[in-house]
């Protein structure tokens, strides 16, 4: 037993079993072209969320199976009680409501074509405003430890961050992956430079061939396949090297403290996978950009996020709270009303990695349990989907 | 090699033993400040004159280093040296490279 053994939080649980810490309405657009009409039904109807996004047409093969994973892991994801979703045509839309029915969820579903965005939107106002009617009347409930996901990926990082706010991530994974959390890290281009490390970080040798069997094609279809320089314009980013980072190497060091001294991963995801294998760390194949990585984690089921920055990156999610941890004295003076869990008290060697570790679990619990983050206060509600190439 | 003064606030931190750089983590640091360093892997410390004025979050080379040295940090091969660096000076994009694109 270890203190963490007896957490608890008051969570909400779904139909299908799952747990999730917020309960939203989401008005969900298929396609570029149903972003008014989704919108246009969140502004009648308060208390729901609208989530505009720049794809859904004409897109096809593996880059298409990810738009769908992607829009039916959002509606599935626990922290959203209902969904309404509308898109151009009844095809696709109807494919994407089933999909995220399976959860036992409501969804309603509207397409546009032949009756326009007016009747579109008074037919989908009506059903989100039944779904905020419902919503609200849900109660939370007592949940345990073990049926929190958490996800992670850093942002905007420097040195500090390797310093810092990453073990303070790991440790939390540390503590929390034995009372059987769901973790997740990514970021699969930033790994180069650790990715000897992270392979042996595997549960098994088999799970670890697996991974680098994955690493390498992102390094050989994504980066090799389109390089035009060394990538240090992009990898390390001007923020990175800014903050002091000056080789991805040593960027992916920093970044590979988020897992910790003892964590293993059990199984690799595709972006937006949801995990099979059950509770335990996963790794999930996904850019290194902030918004985006996070979309495709909430998408895989995670219900918080965790992000630690060094230079301040100030990403949210429509649905997912995301809990901001910085080390860098800097950040906190200047971009203070980001902040979440001030650990800068690891650099003047006042403060423990394990007792930010701890700062942060209190945070993740005050979170689960209602607390807005500064994410969520200040509006950051980025949805960016992940596109493999471009569309037909 | 001692432990910190309770009211002694490092300048520099360095990850593991064997690296050859550190990491400024005050705002402010000029060029001659005599700093305490520390290693975060067993806490102990030492002394190091700043050799530039140099911003927090970057780096400082622990001892002199040579054009085709490995940058050391975690213990781990973060890049190559790709010019002279003294003690004490800045380690950056502009004397350190990646080795992998």
């Amino acid at each position: 037993m270890s203190k963490y053994s007896n957490m608890t939080f008051m969570g909400y649980r779904r139909e299908n079993g799952r747990v999730g810490v917020r309960n939203h309405v989401i008005i969900l657009p298929v396609d570029d072209i149903s972003n008014a009409a989704c919108e246009a039904v969140a502004n009648n109807v308060k208390g729901t969320l609208a989530l505009p996004h720049a794809y859904g047409r004409l897109q096809f093969g593996e880059d298409l199976d990810l738009h769908f994973r992607t829009m039916i892991g959002t509606g599935a994801n626990p922290n959203v009680h209902s969904v309404v979703v509308i898109g151009i045509e009844p095809g696709w839309t109807r494919r994407i409501a089933d999909g995220i029915r399976e959860t036992g969820k409501e969804v309603a579903e509207f397409s546009i074509e032949q009756k326009g965005d007016f009747e579109t939107i008074r037919a989908a106002s009506w059903a989100a405003k039944d779904f905020v009617h419902k919503a609200t009347e849900v109660q939370r409930e007592e949940c345990s430890v073990n049926e929190l996901w958490v996800s992670t990926k850093c942002g905007e990082s420097d040195t500090t961050t390797g310093l810092g706010s990453c073990p303070t991530v790991g440790n939390m994974y540390d503590k929390l992956l034995p009372e059987g959390i769901t973790g997740f890290f990514g970021e699969t281009s930033e790994i180069t430079g650790a990715e000897h490390i992270c392979q042996k970080r595997a549960i098994n040798e088999e799970v670890g061939a697996r991974w680098y069997k994955m690493w390498k094609a992102y390094q050989d279809d994504v980066i090799f396949a389109h390089q035009t320089d060394d990538l240090s314009d992009s990898q390390p980013t001007k923020g990175n090297i800014e903050g002091g980072l000056t080789t991805i190497e040593e960027k992916a060091l920093g970044n590979l403290e988020k897992i910790g001294r003892t964590s293993q991963y059990i199984d690799i995801l595709g972006p937006a996978e949801m995990p099979k294998a059950g509770n335990g760390l996963y790794f999930m194949d996904s850019s290194s950009a902030a918004a985006e990585c996070v979309t495709l984690m909430a998408a895989g089921g995670a219900v918080i996020h965790t992000f630690p920055t060094g230079q301040g990156n100030v990403v949210g999610n429509p649905i997912v709270p995301v809990i901001k941890i910085t080390a860098n004295p800097r950040t906190v003076r200047t971009m203070g009303e980001h902040v979440d869990v001030d650990v800068s008290g690891i650099l003047r060697r006042d403060q423990t990695i394990d007792e930010a570790g701890d700062a942060l679990i209190e945070m993740i619990r005050r979170t689960a349990n209602g607390r807005h983050t500064a994410a969520e206060a200040l509006g950051h509600r980025e949805f960016s989907m992940t596109k493999l190439y471009r569309s037909a | 090699m001692s432990n910190p003064s309770p009211n002694e606030v490092p300048h520099l931190l360095v990850h593991e033993a064997a690296d050859n750089v550190g990491v400024v983590v005050v705002e402010g640091l000029t060029a001659g400040t005599d700093m305490l360093c520390c290693i975060t892997h067993d806490n102990s410390t030492f002394r190091l004159t700043a050799g530039a004025d140099v911003p927090i979050g970057h780096k400082i080379a622990l001892k002199d280093l040579k054009d085709g040295d490995t940058a050391i940090k975690y213990g781990a091969d973060i890049g190559k040296i790709i010019a002279d660096i003294p003690q004490g000076s800045h380690v950056h994009t502009h004397n350190c490279k990646t080795k992998r694109w």
